[in-house]
């Protein structure tokens, strides 16, 4: 009897809070940034395509709603040929952000992505790529990596030293 | 048998074997790097320590290393000690110092046995803040990517290429922290084995480089088991596929076989599976000579209204499945059928067939082939023609310093300490060829001889045996080496297309027998199905020279899966494609034959269909398919019951699926009866599902065809095998013929394979490693004193067949990176010989007799026999020589290279390379 009555009295209570329902879509509400919205693909701060196609965020997603082939550059680095989210599936865990090593893909606070015909859920790296870095202004992946590039030989990665010469008699 | 303990749990070990070893078999999880259990072990990486106590008393122990330690009974051992543990992590973390930061772009990735071990001992954060070392990469051919920062300096890849293979062109380099692994200079890798580094390797230092280039995770491959249509060895191998590309091929562990290793053509030879040159679409021939895509339905009627009535004939082939050549031979009846041999090799083939159900020597697998102490091999290069056994023959000459190991009571698997024992003690390899071969390294006795020269040494040989003393000192010490072997081999082939060679093996194996019931007699098939179409053929079948002599008599010919230019000669060839027959092929790749036909049938490759292949020894082994043929391909076993149904043939017209072919075929033919045993049937369900061919964290499945259309399509239905096209279903314990890929949890890489085997080294669980349907009746060959006549001196060069592994065979020249390493067809020629011509390697000879004028490149190679000249066996351009004909030789002035001499197709711009793998 007495918890009902402090039930009764809980919800009343409520009447007088402010609510936090809001008039969406003419009032926005605030979404953090790093809600966990739509995927997009960044770029490094050179403005290259951050993704190296090495297929963790594939691997991760739970749903399986990401599709990707790897290719090289002429340069020697990796990028992926396509890369395809299926939107219609994805729900938006973050996993794939969690799992990507070069920063490339990131969530954004955007939800926004309704549409009639199922199919323009998926979208294409065209579609998921930005011109911009996203929350991570700094990071180059192939600036960190061992991998040699067309534009950084052998040892010129950060803390790399210059390469060993094996016919060295130095002790 | 000895037990141990190990964190006092008692393990049951075997005699003889290592703690690594024993910790493994009894499913614990001790990390490892330079162990590997076809090579032993040499302690380098120091990864798999643990504590051995004295006695029960004992609280302190000392660390060893688990590969380095023999099991004792009783002894004590703990992996769980944290003295052992952070033992291990501190070993990690000091490889890992200068491991650079690039998984994300390497392509081991996914399949590490670093990555594993790492995660296994749970090392985490990098502590070292220096610099990392770094090193520069070298070009190792078409077929290799070297990135050599990665190395932990675990000398698996050294001691695979140098110890175990045979190779001497890689090696390690330099001191301390400096260690380097490659070559002297960048260039092309020698090795016929050089792919096995990929899977050797622990780490991303050698990586498949054609995979690379269309690169996928492993855990994103969709494979299947399946075997290699390369050579009559029938090695097991796992292609695995993804956005229906075949990407790559590799080893399976079958025990009895290919063991941990294949070589270079099965790993790499199979990218024709993705070629422009695929059939996808029925074709009709037009009056212009065009083609015309057709649907199969029209394909089918309009080859059931030619048939209707008239007079059709098949042809079968060597590197097509027994069941499509039993379905073809079924309809149309053995004396409308033709086995697809041309004259020479189904002589030779059926003669190996016979030779193996009567001899009482022994018909011994690739792995018994390892434990022969005395070696004859008569006219064959096996290391071109059959390459895995070259590589088993290579451990086999150890087995002199193993003997010699084991009389100081040092165990087989201490490696580095049975090599520093023996020095260059081998065992007895004796090679008598017509020209150098790849194993002339490591042979005690070489002989070079004309074809029938070398069966008639074989002959004096077995006279020798038999009490007819010679007084040819190499023919006593040949029979010395032979007699008081335990258990000699003798070995030879088909390459020199010369039947007195295989006769005198034979004679020499039953003599052989009569002193020592071990001798072993091994015989080796040109193609993967060689022995099978033999096995199937019958004496009412018709010859090919029937066939063409005969053409006008025919109205329809079906072909299956055979270009007839490689079995025919030019004028034969002519002959039938004048004789205004309609032909109706069916075959993977554009070839010749298929561009003479009326109609063109799109077949499915190994990779996208199965069937049986029975290999040299006479095992029949199934492949099945990795992925769903695209486009109107059909398996030939399916579009010729299509057109068997249509032709009104009664029995064919009731079978729907390849297991009704299989029972139906080993009903009818007495030999395979077991068929239906080679492995389960579509109905073996484990645990009440298929066995999957994707992995459990295979990708993208709600992504991948949804730019076609966000409706994900069914899963595709596998009504045939098994196996099931998805990830559902349990990957363990299944019968080997049904593994379509390893993994275990916490195992990533291919190492996880210890995981399907009750002991390493041993077989896989559930065995099924094939079914030899081969088996000797044991009654033995009659000795025939045959008086062959000796090698002839005629005015010309005798011509010489010489086997390339890469060129030769016929399927995998369609792939890139194996044409550009086959080269040019060649002439090849002795120094000396070259001199008299005066031409040297790289220039041009025109060879001529009646019918052929020829110019070809020269190549020298060490031995040829007197009067003797090679010419590259199985290239286009040489299909019209005939081995043993003459020919005149002389120099031409005005020769050009067929191709560029360098064509490294790394070096071309990737987007070209891919464009050149998969259109």
């Amino acid at each position: 009897m007495l918890s009902e009555i402090r039930t009764l009295w809980e919800v009343f209570k409520h009447t007088f809070t402010k609510s936090e329902t809001v008039q969406y879509p003419e009032e926005m509400p605030y979404l953090a940034p790093r809600y966990r919205g739509r995927i997009v693909l960044t770029r490094d701060p050179d403005g290259e395509e951050r993704c190296v196609a090495c297929n963790l965020c594939a691997a991760v997603c739970p749903v399986d709603c990401i599709a990707l082939q790897k290719d090289t550059r002429d340069d020697g680095t990796w990028y992926p040929e396509f890369f395809r989210i299926n939107f219609s599936r994805c729900i938006m865990c973050g996993m794939c952000e969690e799992a990507c090593p070069t920063y490339a893909i990131q969530l954004t606070p955007d939800f926004e992505m309704c549409e009639y015909d199922r199919q323009n859920m998926v979208y294409e790296k065209e579609h998921l790529l930005i011109n911009g870095v996203g929350k991570y202004p700094d990071y180059n992946f192939y600036r960190v990596s061992g991998l040699q590039t067309s534009s950084k030989d052998k040892g010129e990665a950060v803390n790399e030293s210059r390469p060993i010469d094996t016919k060295s008699l130095m002790p | 048998m000895p037990k141990i303990i190990v964190d006092g749990q008692t393990l049951e070990v075997s005699q003889g074997e290592n703690v690594l070893q024993a910790c493994l078999n009894a499913g614990l999880d001790l990390p490892y790097f330079c162990w590997h259990p076809a090579m032993g072990s040499i302690g380098s990486c120091r990864q798999c320590a643990l504590v051995q106590y004295q006695n029960e008393h004992d609280t302190h122990g000392r660390l060893i290393m688990g590969c380095m330690t023999a099991v004792t009974d009783g002894a004590r051992f703990s992996m769980d000690t944290s003295n052992a543990v952070e033992f291990r992590k501190a070993v990690i973390e000091s490889l890992m110092l200068n491991h650079p930061h690039d998984c994300p772009v390497c392509a081991e990735g996914g399949e590490c046995h670093l990555q594993d071990m790492t995660v296994m001992v749970k090392h985490r954060d990098r502590r070292y803040t220096g610099k990392k070392n770094t090193h520069r990469n070298q070009y190792l051919g078409p077929l290799i990517h070297h990135e050599m920062n990665r190395c932990i300096t675990c000398y698996r890849c050294e001691r695979f290429y140098q110890n175990y293979a045979g190779g001497t062109d890689l090696g390690a380099q330099a001191s301390r922290d400096r260690l380097y692994f490659g070559r002297q200079t960048d260039g092309v890798l020698e090795s016929e084995f050089s792919g096995n580094l990929v899977e050797v390797c622990p780490t991303g230092v050698f990586t498949d480089k054609p995979f690379l280039a269309d690169y996928s995770r492993k855990w994103d491959l969709q494979s299947a088991p399946s075997i290699c249509g390369g050579c009559g060895v029938g090695c097991n191998i796992a292609p695995g596929e993804r956005y229906g590309r075949l990407k790559r091929v590799h080893n399976r562990y079958n025990h009895e076989v290919n063991g941990y290793f294949i070589c270079d053509r099965g790993r790499f030879g199979n990218a024709y599976v993705n070629s422009q040159k695929r059939l996808n679409y029925p074709g009709l021939q037009m009056p212009d000579g065009r083609f015309k895509a057709i649907d199969h339905q029209a394909a089918l009627s309009r080859a059931a209204h030619w048939m209707k009535n008239k007079r059709v004939v098949g042809i079968g082939s060597p590197r097509a499945s027994i069941e499509s050549n039993y379905v073809l031979q079924t309809w149309l009846g053995a004396k409308q059928f033709c086995a697809g041999f041309s004259e020479r090799e189904g002589a030779l083939t059926c003669g190996i067939v016979e030779i193996l159900q009567a001899t009482r020597a022994i018909n011994p697998s690739i792995k018994q082939m390892e434990s022969a102490d005395a070696v004859l091999v008569l006219g064959e290069d096996l290391t071109n023609s059959a390459p895995r056994v070259a590589l088993a023959l290579r451990q086999a000459v150890r087995n002199k310093s193993i003997a010699m190991a084991e009389q100081i009571g040092i165990p087989e698997w201490q490696d580095a300490a049975v090599r520093n024992l023996a020095q260059d003690a081998l065992s007895p390899l004796i090679i008598v060829s017509s020209a150098a071969t790849r194993l002339d390294d490591i042979a005690s006795h070489v002989h070079t001889l004309a074809p029938n020269d070398i069966a008639n040494f074989g002959d004096v040989l077995i006279e020798h045996l038999r009490g007819n003393i010679s007084e040819d000192v190499d023919i006593i010490n040949i029979a010395d080496c032979l007699m008081t072997a335990k258990s000699p081999l003798i070995i030879s082939g088909v390459s020199l297309l010369e039947r007195g060679i295989l006769d005198s093996a034979a004679g020499l194996a039953e003599t052989l027998y009569d002193h020592n019931p071990h001798t072993m007699l091994s015989l080796c098939a040109p193609e993967a199905n060689s022995i099978g179409a033999a096995m199937l053929s019958h004496t009412d079948n018709l010859s090919l020279a029937q066939i063409t002599e005969r053409a006008s008599d025919i109205d329809v010919l079906v072909v299956l899966e055979n270009d007839l230019t490689r079995r025919l000669d030019p004028t034969s060839m002519q002959q039938l494609i004048a004789s205004g027959t309609t032909i109706i092929a069916l075959d993977i790749l554009e070839n010749e034959t298929l561009n003479h036909a009326t109609l063109a049938l799109p077949a499915a490759s190994f990779a996208e269909s199965q069937g049986t292949l029975i290999n040299m020894e006479g095992r029949a082994q199934r492949f099945f398919p990795a992925f769903k043929p695209a486009h109107e391909r059909q398996p030939s076993w399916q579009w010729l019951l299509h057109l068997a149904a249509l032709d009104g043939h009664g029995e064919l017209s009731k079978i729907i699926h390849f297991d009704e072919i299989v029972h139906a075929c080993a009903q009818q033919h007495s030999p395979l009866a077991r068929l239906t045993e080679v492995a389960p049937d579509h109905s073996f369900r484990r645990h009440g599902q298929k066995i999957p061919r994707q992995t459990p964290r295979y990708s993208g499945r709600t992504a991948m065809s949804a730019d076609l259309s966000v409706h994900e399509p069914q899963q595709p239905k596998d009504l045939e095998t098994p196996l099931a096209f998805s990830m559902e279903g349990v990957n363990q314990n299944q019968p080997a013929a049904l593994k379509s890929f390893v993994w275990s949890p916490g195992w990533n890489s291919n190492q996880a394979i210890q995981k399907f085997q009750a002991e390493t080294q041993k077989p896989s669980v559930g065995v099924s490693s094939g079914i030899r349907l081969l088996i000797s009746s044991g009654k033995g060959i009659p000795h025939t004193s045959t008086d062959r006549t000796a090698f002839a001196q005629s005015n010309g060069w005798q011509l010489i067949p010489i086997q390339c592994l890469h060129g030769s065979e016929e399927l995998s020249a369609y792939t890139d990176e194996i044409a550009e390493l086959a080269g040019d067809p060649f002439v090849a020629l002795t120094e000396s010989c070259a001199l008299e011509l005066q031409v040297a390697a790289g220039d041009g000879v025109i060879l001529s007799s009646n019918n052929v004028n020829l110019s070809l490149a020269v190549k020298i190679v060490a031995r040829m026999a007197k009067n003797c000249i090679g010419f590259s066996a199985g290239y286009t351009q040489t299909l019209s020589l005939s081995a043993g004909s003459h020919v005149q030789l002389q120099r031409d002035p005005n020769w050009r290279p067929f191709k560029p001499l360098v064509i490294a197709s790394d070096r071309r711009p990737n987007a070209q390379l891919r464009h050149n793998r998969h259109g």
